[in-house]
């Protein structure tokens, strides 16, 4: 660490990068490695299909990362609402293509990735909100007249991912601005408005509902009803967690994903799958390494200068974010909540998600590497 | 500024709540696992040994069914099958093509493959050809690099050397139908080409013949292919049967009929135990063990000679002259008659306004018992009928084995009949007459015996009295047979009758002697009408048996006996629609004898 006598100074690229967090990388790093045993054990002992690739695009993840942690953070303060614009743009291009006739398309090919516009989203969302919310006196926060424009930053990307139709990531682009809202100071009582009128709506938006979404709710509430279809993945994914024990089957011994009962045991079901190998200890570790990265997120908003609000809330947006990731996808691996289709960052298989957190991580350490000075504007 | 700081102090205060969220929320993920990995988990460990285990059965050996000697009479025989594996063949209707000229497969049976291969997965072995010939083994085995996915399968078949000499009384077995699995739950059942008795001992003794199944567990994956073999037990193999029959009597006796329908039984008549037991003509029970064809069957089923019928327990004939041996035994124990009593045949008898003939239409004079018998004089018979009454003849008949069926594990056994007053009132609802007492004298009207009651018969009186009775079981220690209650010297009186028809000059089957020194038999001729030539047959000119269809002939008895001072062997012989007592089936028994003789059955 080093100590300067005028905080307010710029640092030379030595500096930021010496001013990085390498636990919490080392911490990343742990955790994609245990995502690749488990990829080459699922592939039956085998680098390839997965393991390999996986590994390969980890290693382009996190160039991205240290580039994006190694960039002026005020440079996001500037592409905050180009890239927002950028981004909704997009979404409405892969929304039309898909609609034309390519069937529900959500990505463009990028060659070693897929880019999903909805997952870029996810930041620019963050990005935008901070920076409304920056800009913003507390009264206008805790105004209606002064939620109406962040209101419409959200739901114009949450209806347009919805219609894609993709339920997970809306939902999840919802609860992190709700989350962002509720750090920016907008009354409880809003909230709990909102809550007994969306509960109230509920059977209306129930009608709007995709049939395979009304299944996998329904599903969720009952999965033996539907052993064979939609709740076979539910039964499969908790027979191989629970027979897991508390030590484990042993790594590249779990019968469920080897012998194909588990399905999605590479990507979505994939923490099923480790946790049959590796039993409750596997699994609560997973668990612990995610919350020491979740905690450092919130050490390093906290941590940050003082009058760097707008770095504040894109670590607690970016960081609510990924914590969303992992309590979803493992609540839904394990029974708690209803199968949507997240996929448990790091570990699970799938480029898209890499280049979204490892973007999001960057973007923390960027901010956390100019800790000690404030924010050009 | 201020106001900034106000702005911070929310932000600060509420992302410490948010964590404390986060935290707990993670807590309850930690929770969750412990709930399914550990309190839960021993539930979930079965469910995915559930997943991945495939338990089979596996059908064990069946039990062999043996004749007196050890000679297999029933033996499972290994059976090759060639299988394909859809998934490992490059070109299957390539393949297929090359199999049906190596196989002779023809165009029905390629496409029950083509459509087996479609229904399974890929991976799943699907039949090409069962019962494989040496040969076609050979051929598949050179060519077996040519064709990946092709293996030859092993397995045991049941099969029966003596094909038709057996099938009677052995049966068959066949695959389990619908009907099996409702009355019996046995888990062999399922087992996939799991063969049962269908008739025969195979039947009666199919549970003790099945023996224990074989386990086999494997580990399988989602999409049911088979990953690897847990756990195997071989099954046990089923207790063998061994029976009284001595096979090459049973051949003997089975060639002795040449191309006449009947059949035949030779007890050991000091215990019971049955030699031989030949239904002419019978079947190849191999036909049925893979599931006869229709045309096999329909050959089968309308043959007039009745193939499938077992007719030394299901026949139910009139014995004819034969019975003259119970009524003589009869009359001398009631004392209507004496050895030496006689009476005069003058070729008819009056009863009423009824008149009965004798065979002989000049009659035979005066004889005693001895020569009755010898020359199978029906007045004699009549008359002792008569003076006997129905009621004991039929007690004697009873005491002699007629009218009951045995325990000797076949189905289909016939009871004939012995009729009585009672019986008659019961089944007729008439009152008996005295023109049936006559009848039933020389064996005919009600009276029906079938092959295997009337060897009985005659091995109870030839053994000296003892009520033997038949059994196929080979038994180290038999059950002593009790005595019955007839006077020796009676018994020597109608033995010396049945050795007077063979032996004496002028004996009804003089010309059956045995070919043999030193061995004489005794015996009694037997012939039955099926239907009487009617007076219109009469005027076309029919007036000899000969001259009808073969099936309404008459059918002809001879039971015999042999040696006849110390009696081992008895043999009823019956010939469908035969004709002559004396001139078809006397020979026959009589063959059969000799070779019962040559045998020295132990």
């Amino acid at each position: 660490m080093t100590i300067r006598l005028n905080q307010n100074q710029e640092l030379s690229l030595k500096e930021r990068f010496l001013n990085l967090n390498f636990l919490f990388i080392a911490i990343i790093i742990i955790l994609a490695y245990i995502g690749c045993l488990t990829l080459y054990s699922v592939a039956g002992a085998q680098l390839f299909p997965w393991a390999a690739n996986q590994a390969a695009r980890f290693g382009i993840g996190l160039i991205i990362m240290f580039s994006a942690a190694l960039i002026q953070p005020e440079i996001y303060y500037k592409i905050a609402t180009p890239f927002y614009i950028f981004t909704l743009i997009l979404l409405v291009i892969v929304d039309a293509v898909g609609h034309i006739g390519m069937g529900a398309q959500r990505w463009i090919n990028l060659g070693f990735f897929n880019l999903q516009p909805s997952e870029l989203m996810k930041i620019a969302v963050v990005l935008q909100l901070s920076k409304y919310f920056s800009t913003v006196p507390l009264e206008s926060i805790k105004s209606i007249k002064g939620i109406i424009i962040p209101i419409i930053l959200v739901a114009v990307p949450v209806v347009f991912i919805m219609i894609q139709p993709d339920l997970g990531t809306s939902l999840m682009i919802l609860f992190c601005a709700v989350a962002m809202f509720y750090l920016a100071g907008v009354q409880w009582w809003k909230f709990a408005l909102a809550i007994g009128s969306a509960i109230a709506s509920a059977p209306l938006l129930w009608h709007f509902l995709h049939d395979y979404q009304k299944n996998r709710i329904l599903t969720f509430l009952d999965p033996e009803k539907d052993p064979l279809n939609t709740g076979y993945n539910i039964i499969q994914a908790k027979i191989a967690l629970g027979s897991g024990g508390l030590w484990c089957k042993g790594f590249l011994s779990g019968t469920q994903s080897h012998l194909r009962f588990l399905p999605e045991s590479h990507t979505d079901f994939i923490f099923a799958t480790f946790s049959e190998e590796f039993g409750m200890i596997g699994g609560s570790l997973v668990l612990f390494l995610n919350l020491i990265l979740i905690t450092y997120g919130y050490w390093f908003a906290f941590r940050i200068h003082h009058n760097n609000y707008f770095g504040k809330m894109v670590i607690l947006g970016l960081n609510t974010n990924y914590f969303l990731y992992i309590f979803i996808n493992i609540a839904m691996v394990t029974g708690l909540l209803p199968v949507v289709g997240i996929p448990l960052p790091l570990i699970s298989y799938g480029g898209t998600v890499i280049l979204s957190v490892m973007t999001s991580f960057g973007i923390m350490l960027s901010f956390y590497a100019n800790r000690d000075r404030e924010l050009k504007q | 500024m201020k106001k900034s700081n106000h702005k911070l102090r929310y932000l600060l205060k509420r992302s410490l709540i948010m964590f404390s969220i986060n935290i707990l929320l993670l807590f309850i993920l930690v929770g969750r696992l412990y709930f399914l990995q550990i309190y839960q988990g021993e539930k979930y460990a079965l469910l995915a040994d559930n997943n991945r285990m495939s338990r089979r059965l596996t059908a064990p050996p069946r039990g062999t069914i043996n004749d007196r000697n050890g000679v297999e009479l029933a033996v499972n025989i290994q059976n090759f099958q060639a299988m394909l594996i859809p998934e490992q063949s490059r070109n299957i209707d390539k393949l297929l093509a090359d199999l049906s000229s190596l196989l002779n497969l023809d165009e029905t049976e390629i496409e029950r493959i083509k459509k087996d291969i479609s229904r399974h997965q890929r991976f799943v072995p699907v039949k090409i050809k069962d019962n494989l010939s040496w040969e076609e083994v050979a051929q598949l085995m050179i060519h077996n690099n040519l064709y990946p996915g092709l293996i030859i399968d092993e397995g045991l078949i049941r099969s029966y050397p003596f094909k038709q000499y057996t099938a009677h009384p052995l049966g068959y077995v066949g695959s389990v139908s619908e009907a099996d699995l409702k009355v019996s739950d046995s888990p062999l059942l399922q087992v996939p080409g799991f063969k049962i008795g269908k008739s025969g001992f195979e039947k009666t003794y199919d549970e003790m013949l099945r023996g224990d199944a074989g386990r086999q567990v494997y580990e399988i994956n989602a999409y049911g292919r088979i990953m690897r073999e847990i756990e195997k037990k071989d099954g046990v193999k089923g207790t063998d049967l061994d029976l009284t029959i001595d096979i090459r009597l049973q051949k003997a006796a089975y060639d002795a009929f040449g191309n006449e329908a009947g059949a035949a039984v030779v007890l050991d008549v000091h215990t019971g135990e049955i030699l031989a037991f030949v239904s002419v003509p019978s079947f190849d029970p191999n036909l049925f063990v893979d599931g006869i064809s229709i045309n096999n069957w329909q050959a089968l089923i309308n043959d007039e000679k009745t193939p499938m019928t077992d007719k030394a327990i299901a026949g139910q004939y009139s014995p004819g002259s034969t019975f003259k041996i119970v009524v003589a035994l009869a009359a001398l124990e009631a004392g209507v008659i004496t050895p030496k009593s006689t009476s005069y045949c003058s070729g008819k008898m009056k009863l009423g306004n009824h008149l009965f003939h004798c065979w002989r239409h000049n009659g035979h004079g005066h004889l005693n018992v001895v020569e009755a018998i010898k020359h199978s004089c029906d007045i004699f018979f009549y008359e002792t009928a008569l003076k006997l009454g129905i009621e004991k003849i039929a007690a004697m008949s009873h005491k002699l084995g007629l009218g009951q069926m045995y325990n000797i594990g076949l189905e289909n056994q016939k009871q004939g009949v012995i009729p009585d007053k009672q019986w008659k009132q019961e089944k007729l609802k008439q009152p008996w007459q005295k023109g049936e007492t006559v009848i039933a004298g020389i064996g005919q009207g009600y009276v029906l015996v079938t092959p295997l009651q009337l060897v009985t018969m005659l091995a109870r009186v030839v053994n000296g009295g003892y009520e033997v009775t038949p059994t196929f079981i080979k038994n180290d220690t038999p059950p002593q047979p009790k005595k019955l209650d007839i006077r020796e010297e009676n018994l020597a009186i109608v033995k010396q009758g049945m050795f007077e028809v063979v032996n004496g000059v002028g004996g009804t089957a003089t010309r059956a002697r045995l070919k043999l020194k030193d061995i004489k038999m005794g015996g009694k001729t037997g012939t039955t009408q099926v239907r009487r030539i009617s007076l219109k047959e009469r005027a076309q000119g029919i007036r000899r048996d000969e001259d009808l269809p073969w099936k309404w002939r008459n059918h002809a008895w001879f039971m015999a006996y042999a040696p006849h001072d110390n009696p081992k062997y008895a043999v009823a012989v019956i010939v469908e629609h035969g004709r002559s007592g004396s001139g078809v089936a006397a020979p026959i028994a009589s063959k059969i004898l000799e070779q019962a003789i040559k045998l020295d059955i132990r």
